[in-house]
């Protein structure tokens, strides 16, 4: 997913850095999450709401004294309000997975790279056979288990993506953990746990933030993924997901219902991408 | 093993460090009283570094200690685990190394780093820490310490940044520093700056230090007595005068000679001892030097013991024809 992204880039884009700057794409990061934590104040109706003599309007109609600016749904349901509401889903979902994953993939990656070992052998296998897993596949089966949910989205979510960040976290500890400021720190008696978080983790934290902002784009991707099949936020919450899902089969005669959270979609993972993309020209110094 | 020798600070003796079946520090012994300052002179590989690592308890990997005792205080410190040795590093033993700059985490102000050990050892609080990190690099000659203290080490020269590991390695008022070539990468103005410091600091603190160097130059400015690696043995151990004046040792005088010296013809070559290093896997059988020495005879099959020189008061040698080297030219 992350590839086609950059071929489209190349596409829209082809000489590098002269393309829209980066900082468009900031804003249009920073206008969806302040629509999602503002949705109750801003959506202009509740978005559950059925109203089944308004189903499937176009954008623009008016029906039972109510305006559906981006038309309705196929039970009648505001498609804009829905679409506010699912921004923050989407948004708190790939948030929170990024978070969990990114702690406990650096933690782990950390521990390894330090203490070398067998603690680096078993903590690194595990992250061999977790990446030769199929991310998706992985999170189908562990929700199918589980159970959908909110939570669960999340947890699964952080579970199947966790050895990206140990990788890298790994890898550069293990250049950091030779360099003399933390061998000096090891001959004045601090203790590893010290030494890993006050000399090396903020050395790292340049790299990992890259990956984070990356996988940010691939958690919108796979909640979205997980409720098209129904195995996300179950309904009626509404999520870009599962509105793209339900739109799917109506796409004939209201095309409305899918586009709209498409490119919602569409645009979130690709601002996020290319600010992610960006972060790792800049933080690289070969290429700034 | 815990003599009345009260005035030895530290005490190593038959220590072997060994990286597979190789043994690449074999038998050393040095004995560092309160107070002074011992060189540790050999060339690359010669095990100098891996016995100051090893007084540390640092050693790692492959490398491990396979023999001897090494006493602090008179108190045994090789068989301590991690935990209690940490305890000891820092607040009883510290260490700093070549790359002054490199040695400093960019992230850090350089006044945390001094304050660390400290910390890191509970012997002070934050705020306490802070202002003897403060005093601290006072101390170390830095000026405007207040100021500095809340700079980063790239802010700062290579010997600003020396200074600042001193001040960060004698904090705690440790009883060694074991200093690994602190003034490898530092001018020779600097360095010179760098040596008197640490002789004052030791007059006043009555640190020991063992100091590691391969420039005899280093060797002639700082140390009370001299220790002389070779192929992981101590071949030669004097007081510094007696040293340079009376080398005992082939080698240590070879080492001397190379020593360019302001009457030689100009653009002459330099001297240099003919042959390398022997292999770690490879050491030749007896005296280890005895592939290069223009000494070296029969009897050099046989390992030679350190023992007193002929002639010398209070050096110890290790050669069989420790009488002839003063002919070597």
């Amino acid at each position: 997913m992350t590839r086609a992204l950059q071929s489209l880039r190349m596409v829209f884009f082809p000489a590098d850095g002269k393309g829209i700057p980066v900082g468009v794409f900031v804003i249009i990061v920073a206008f969806m999450v302040l629509v999602a934590g503002l949705a109750p104040l801003l959506a202009p109706v509740d978005p559950n709401t059925q109203n089944l003599m308004g189903r499937l309007k176009p954008p623009g109609t008016v029906a039972r004294g109510t305006l559906f600016v981006l038309g309705s749904d196929e039970l009648g349901r505001d498609l804009l309000s829905r679409l506010m509401y699912g921004a923050r889903v989407s948004l708190s979902v790939a948030f929170l997975s990024v978070l969990l994953s990114g702690l406990v993939g650096t933690v782990l990656g950390m521990v390894a790279g330090y203490k070398r070992g067998w603690v680096e052998t078993v903590i690194m296998r595990v992250v061999d056979i977790f990446l030769s897993i199929p991310a998706i596949l992985l999170a189908i089966i562990t929700v199918a288990v589980l159970g959908p949910g909110f939570v669960n989205v999340i947890l699964v979510l952080a579970l199947t993506r966790w050895p990206r960040y140990a990788r890298v976290a790994y890898g550069q500890t293990l250049s950091v953990a030779n360099m003399p400021y933390v061998r000096l720190s090891t001959a004045m008696g601090a203790s590893w746990v010290r030494i890993l978080a006050l000399h090396i983790f903020p050395n790292i934290i340049a790299a990992l933030s890259v990956v984070a902002t990356l996988e940010f784009g691939l958690m919108v991707l796979f909640e979205a993924g997980l409720s098209f099949l129904g195995l996300g936020v179950q309904p009626p919450t509404a999520s870009w997901g599962a509105m793209l899902s339900v739109g799917r089969n109506y796409v004939s005669n209201a095309w409305w219902i899918a586009t709209f959270p498409g490119i919602c979609l569409f645009l979130l993972v690709l601002s996020v991408n290319l600010i992610g993309d960006r972060l790792s020209d800049y933080l690289n110094p070969k290429s700034r | 093993m815990a003599d009345a020798s009260a005035d030895v600070t530290l005490r190593i003796s038959g220590l072997k460090v060994s990286v597979g079946s190789s043994r690449v520090v074999d038998g050393v012994n040095i004995d560092i009283g309160k107070g002074e300052i011992v060189a540790l002179v050999g060339e690359s590989g010669s095990g100098k570094s891996l016995t100051a690592l090893s007084a540390m308890g640092l050693l790692s990997g492959r490398v491990v200690q396979s023999g001897g005792d090494i006493l602090l205080n008179g108190e045994r410190i090789d068989p301590l685990d991690e935990q209690e040795m940490s305890r000891l590093r820092g607040t009883r033993i510290s260490m700093i190394f070549q790359e002054p700059i490199a040695s400093l985490n960019p992230l850090l102000s350089v006044g945390e780093q001094v304050a660390e050990s400290l910390f890191v050892h509970g012997r002070a609080g934050r705020r306490e820490a802070w202002s003897q990190a403060v005093q601290m690099l006072a101390d170390v000659g830095i000026p405007e310490p207040e100021k500095r203290a809340r700079q980063f080490a790239w802010e700062l020269s290579g010997g600003m940044c020396q200074r600042v590991m001193i001040a960060s390695a004698l904090i705690a008022e440790p009883d060694l520093l074991i200093a690994d070539e602190p003034t490898t990468a530092l001018d020779v103005t600097v360095q010179a700056q760098i040596l008197d410091l640490m002789r004052r600091l030791r007059d006043k603190t009555g640190t020991s230090i063992l100091f590691i160097t391969h420039d005899m130059g280093v060797v002639a400015s700082i140390a009370d007595r001299v220790c002389v690696m070779y192929g992981g043995r101590v071949v030669e151990q004097a007081e510094v005068h007696q040293l340079f004046q009376a080398p005992k040792h082939p080698y240590t005088k070879l080492l001397l000679t190379t020593i360019p010296k302001i009457s030689d013809t100009p653009k002459a070559e330099l001297y240099s001892i003919k042959g390398t290093v022997p292999d770690i896997n490879a050491f030749p059988k007896g005296c280890r030097f005895r592939t290069r020495c223009p000494l070296a005879d029969d009897v050099c099959l046989l390992p030679p013991e350190l023992e007193a020189a002929t002639g010398a008061q209070g050096g110890l040698v290790a050669c069989w024809h420790s009488d002839m080297t003063e002919t070597l030219q």
